[in-house]
């Protein structure tokens, strides 16, 4: 193209403290392990990784939107790519960890 | 490549679905694959592991090492390593945008400074490999497969595993290493570790404060179960052989499937980093030879961002599931 864009810098630096604060906040939890957090089981596992679980999902969230300019992509390019991502991703990850519970319980039955 | 098209510029809508590229947009529906592929992965690591959800190891107790230092550090060394990449990322999302402003010296610079964050991931990746696959405590197997650890209490009470070699009688050792030149010339064998399960069960009779590290969870405390006395002398019973780090049949750590769910998941990773890194290299020399700047835009830098950035949204993926979780 002939004409120059706006440049991000700024934008990229802010998204890049961002992802660091987050990554410091998950190392940080993850050596402190404190029990309120860990020592408890809401839906197949503890609060703790459920913590780990949405703050993943946030960082993906901003290295999509930011870094690989999602955001400036038409509409329904991005929900090609992250509609079918999240459903098929979504779905098997139900399947499969719903499934390890049942092949440890059955053999747990079987073998103890 | 429709870039290459003279009467097109790259941001024409003419014949472009979404507005977007054919390249760019097979990049991203290869990648859209590709996380599939990864999640897979990922997924079988979780159906294993809610599978053995009471045996499986603690990642806390395997990857605590950190260059330089023998304390164990849980979290700090993988810690680096996420921030390498995402620091490459940002110098990767830094060319783009010099892209876009047909700034070549900075383009240039900041694809150089993206190669060696990624070769500083994959030498860190390589020496952590290194450390899991040497491993420095050693454990025994027993005949069901378990592998037992041994532990110590220090003095606030807190149990901190020892190595195999810090106990074990040193009596000659009869089993003399294979060697070509000693032995038939054809045939090799795997080094014999330096300590024998005899010389070990031997060392744990002069050392009764030795406790055993079971593979079993409390899952009440999240804790691996710890035994001592009767107990321990009933695991001994059945040990079969001693352990030193890991490869794909057996590890010192646990589960086998834990040992085998590593190296094929990071290992796929660092595949796809080493690949990145190729990419980003040809494109740099392309840079430097103003291939782009003939052309008339970087796209072909944005492309190849999307494949970097994609690698460094794996990783933090990599990094909850094995690391934090």
């Amino acid at each position: 193209m002939a004409h120059a864009e706006k440049s991000h810098t700024a934008l990229i630096w802010k998204v890049f403290g961002l992802l660091s604060i987050i990554t410091l906040v998950e190392v940080f939890l993850g050596i402190k392990k404190y029990d309120f957090l860990y020592l408890n089981n809401v839906l197949g596992t503890s609060w703790l990784n459920w913590i780990f679980l949405a703050l993943t999902l946030v960082k993906a969230y901003y290295i999509a939107w930011y870094f690989m300019h999602l955001k400036e992509e038409k509409k329904w390019l991005r929900r090609s790519i992250v509609w079918s991502a999240i459903f098929l991703i979504a779905y098997l990850s139900f399947y499969l960890l719903t499934e390890g519970t049942a092949l440890h319980d059955a053999k747990n039955l079987l073998f103890n | 490549m429709d870039v290459t098209l003279p009467n097109q510029s790259v941001k024409g809508t003419e014949g472009r679905p979404f507005n977007a590229s054919y390249g760019k947009m097979m990049m991203w529906f290869f990648l859209v694959s590709d996380a599939l592929t990864f999640s897979g992965f990922l997924g079988a690591y979780g159906l294993m592991r809610y599978k053995f959800i009471d045996t499986w190891p603690i990642a806390d107790h395997v990857f605590t090492h950190v260059p330089f230092t023998h304390t164990p550090m849980p979290m700090i060394y993988v810690a680096f390593m996420t921030f390498i990449l995402i620091f490459s990322s940002v110098t990767m999302v830094l060319a783009v945008d010099a892209g876009h402003q047909m700034n070549k010296k900075k383009v240039t610079i900041y694809m150089l400074l993206t190669i060696i964050g990624g070769l500083i991931f994959l030498g860190s990746q390589a020496w952590e490999w290194k450390h899991f696959i040497s491993g420095d405590k050693g454990a025994i197997q027993l005949n069901d497969g378990q592998i037992i650890q041994f532990v110590k209490k220090d003095a606030e009470g807190h149990y901190y595993q020892i190595g195999l070699k810090e106990f074990a009688t040193h009596s000659a050792n009869e089993r003399v290493q294979h060697t070509k030149s000693e032995g038939i010339w054809y045939k090799s064998e795997a080094s014999v570790p330096e300590v024998t399960l005899a010389q070990v069960l031997d060392g744990l009779k002069n050392h009764p404060e030795i406790a055993i590290k079971t593979e079993n969870i409390d899952l009440a405390k999240r804790e691996k179960i710890i035994v001592s006395g009767v107990e321990a002398t009933k695991l001994l019973a059945k040990a079969k052989q001693v352990v030193f780090g890991a490869n794909l049949k057996v590890n010192e750590y646990g589960k086998t499937l834990f040992g085998d769910f590593f190296f094929f998941i990071t290992g796929f990773h660092g595949f796809h980093v080493l690949s990145g890194i190729l990419i980003n290299i040809i494109i740099f020399f392309n840079v430097i030879l103003g291939t782009y700047e003939k052309r008339g835009h970087y796209e072909m830098i944005e492309k190849a961002g999307l494949y970097w950035h994609f690698v460094d949204l794996v990783w933090v993926f990599v990094f909850t599931f094995f690391y934090l979780v």
